[in-house]
């Protein structure tokens, strides 16, 4: 079943358009990735899928129910949410806090405790929350993201303050939930150490759908020229003129120092590039880099091309 | 269980952990208990003088305080999750914004009853242990319905304090709304009514003077309190001595008085942008 399907939605705020035509589907299985600069949409876009706001116009479907109707509630027991930013009762105990959320979802708080484990707040449940970091307050917020084992979840910036230990131990939980079939929205804008664990990605700019695909599609759309960078023993004049058979002009390389040599090129010569590439035995090192999520979305959010689906 | 009885209980035990019930409970114990038995120390006399004088010198004093710490212990409950983010956690949670309010209101309304209860409730105690030539049953009735009649008063401002939480943006806001509204209908309103009667010399509609004192809940609380006594009332209070309210009619018209903020809370926190 698919788990959200939004069809050309529009979201008008007093004389705003927050989110023009904007059409996406979420599978159960599948790891959505949700980019875009501030006043994009996400977070509009997340406000919709969990009933939050009601669409202008076009449909919005999780579930196959509309979110803003008073039975959807039933089903939010199935979803899972991580706001932004949330700093919830500072007052309270780690463990107070998760008990609190787990009777209002109706799960029992023994699960909690299993959660709390789990997400490695152990030595700090008796702690009052206002005593946590951002990094603690975060796995709070995932834990109570997870209460009830979601069929669908969306995370609103979940890495952010995480340091990167804490956010590869994140990105492998949300591995494992895909793994088991759940759906996730991850919304973020940091973008490095994402790709590996979204499957899609869509990008939104000032209220509309710039891209959405895998990144290989989107790779193939944006047609990026790749990175190439060449060390060498050999001077770099001689290097160059050794090299000038693989691009129309050695001009656009550029010496990085006395050594190595850097140019863009058209991903299609990937691997004529490199056979030529691994038979000049004056090389010490060859690095290849194809576009990364951030200039493929530098591209896509600078170069206004718009998708229908 | 109920979410509502889940949001009450959290209210309430965040009332015992931040000693607020206690700080509450305190005040009015001292407080109550002084009156009872200092209240008329003007006349000379020290020590218990009797039941109606009491009742009457504690609803004088509990006009004050009980709007006062209602408006203070709701008026950040709902901008107050908003500031911390939990508001859009809750709502995506299954409840419904009407269990929410709710539910705040059974939490907060149950710390103000317990507070009143047991403040107003030592005074009665000490009344029936240390007083000569008193009825046990009519010192009883006296402080129960003033007991009920204090923690709906009570439950009135918190009903505002949510209208004013749901309506503002801003804790600081809210906190400067809260004071305002303690204003106008502890102070103002009465001041007002008050300043007319004598200005006209008593001639501004004496038939319709007593019900204006119906548009102000504090004024209602303090006539639930005057009933039963012979003794006149001070203030506004003596227009309506004549008036026979019964007292189904005033605890009707209190309970009206709940209803209407709780239900313009409820409409503005519908209309709240998350």
């Amino acid at each position: 079943m698919t788990l959200i399907r939004l069809h050309q939605v529009q979201k008008r705020f007093a004389n705003v358009e927050a989110l023009q035509a904007l059409s996406l589907t979420l599978e159960p299985g599948e790891v959505l990735g949700l980019f875009g600069h501030n006043g994009a949409g996400k977070t509009t876009t997340m406000k919709l899928i969990l009933g939050l706001e009601k669409p202008t116009q076009g449909i919005v479907e999780v579930f196959g129910q509309s979110p803003w109707q008073r039975h959807f509630s039933t089903l939010r027991h199935q979803i899972g949410f991580l706001p932004e930013s949330v700093s919830f009762y500072p007052q309270l105990t780690g463990r107070e806090v998760l008990h609190y959320f787990a009777r209002l979802k109706k799960v029992d708080t023994r699960q909690a405790d299993g959660l709390l484990e789990r997400i490695g707040l152990t030595h700090a449940v008796n702690r009052k929350v206002k005593t946590y970091s951002k990094g603690m307050r975060q796995r709070l917020g995932l834990a109570q993201a997870l209460l009830s084992q979601p069929k669908l979840l969306l995370l609103d910036e979940p890495t952010v303050g995480l340091d990167p230990i804490a956010t590869q131990e994140f990105y492998g939980m949300v591995d494992e939930l895909r793994d088991q079939g759940c759906g996730v929205i991850l919304c973020s804008h940091v973008l490095p150490g994402v790709e590996k664990h979204i499957n899609r990605a869509a990008i939104l700019g000032q209220g509309r759908l710039r891209a959405l695909g895998s990144l290989a599609e989107l790779r193939a759309q944006a047609n990026l020229p790749m990175t190439i960078r060449v060390t060498s023993a050999l001077a770099r004049s001689t290097l160059q003129q050794q090299l000038a058979d693989l691009e129309m002009s050695t001009e656009t390389m550029r010496p990085i120092n006395g050594h190595t040599l850097e140019w863009e090129s058209s991903p299609g010569n990937k691997m004529r590039i490199l056979r030529r590439l691994a038979q000049q035995p004056e090389l010490d090192d060859i690095n290849i880099q194809e576009p990364s999520l951030e200039s493929l979305y530098r591209h896509f959010v600078e170069q206004p091309t718009e998708v229908r689906s | 269980m109920s979410p509502i009885l889940h949001i009450a209980r959290k209210e309430l035990k965040d009332g015992f952990r931040n000693r607020w019930i206690l700080a509450i409970t305190l005040i009015f114990a001292l407080l109550s208990v002084g009156i009872s038995w200092l209240g008329a120390a003007g006349s000379g006399v020290i020590g218990f003088t009797s039941l109606p004088n009491t009742i009457v010198s504690l609803a004088s004093l509990a006009v004050f305080l009980i709007p006062l710490i209602a408006l203070f212990l709701a008026y950040d409950a709902i901008v107050g999750e908003d500031e911390d983010g939990t508001l859009l956690l809750l709502l995506t949670y299954p409840l419904s914004k009407s269990q929410l309010l709710l539910g705040k209101l059974l939490g907060h309304g149950s710390m103000m009853g317990l507070s009143t209860l047991l403040g107003f409730g030592a005074s009665a105690i000490t009344i029936l242990i240390f007083a000569e030539g008193i009825n046990g049953p009519d010192v009883l009735l006296a402080f129960g319905g003033f007991v009920l009649s204090a923690t709906l008063l009570g439950c009135v401002f918190l009903g505002f304090a949510y209208a004013i939480s749901a309506w503002v943006s801003e804790k600081s806001k809210a906190a400067g709304g809260a004071l305002l509204f303690w204003f106008t209908f502890v102070l103002i309103f009465d001041l007002a009514l008050l300043g007319t009667l004598v200005a006209t010399e008593g001639r501004f509609h004496p038939e319709l003077f007593p019900f204006l004192l119906l548009l102000n809940p504090t004024d209602v609380f303090r006539l639930i309190n005057l009933l039963g006594f012979d003794g006149s009332g001070q203030g506004v209070l003596a227009v309506a001595q004549d008036l026979s309210f019964g007292p189904g009619v005033l605890y009707s018209v209190l309970v009206l008085w709940l209803l209407l903020p709780v239900g313009i809370a409820y409409r503005l926190f519908l209309k709240r942008p998350l």
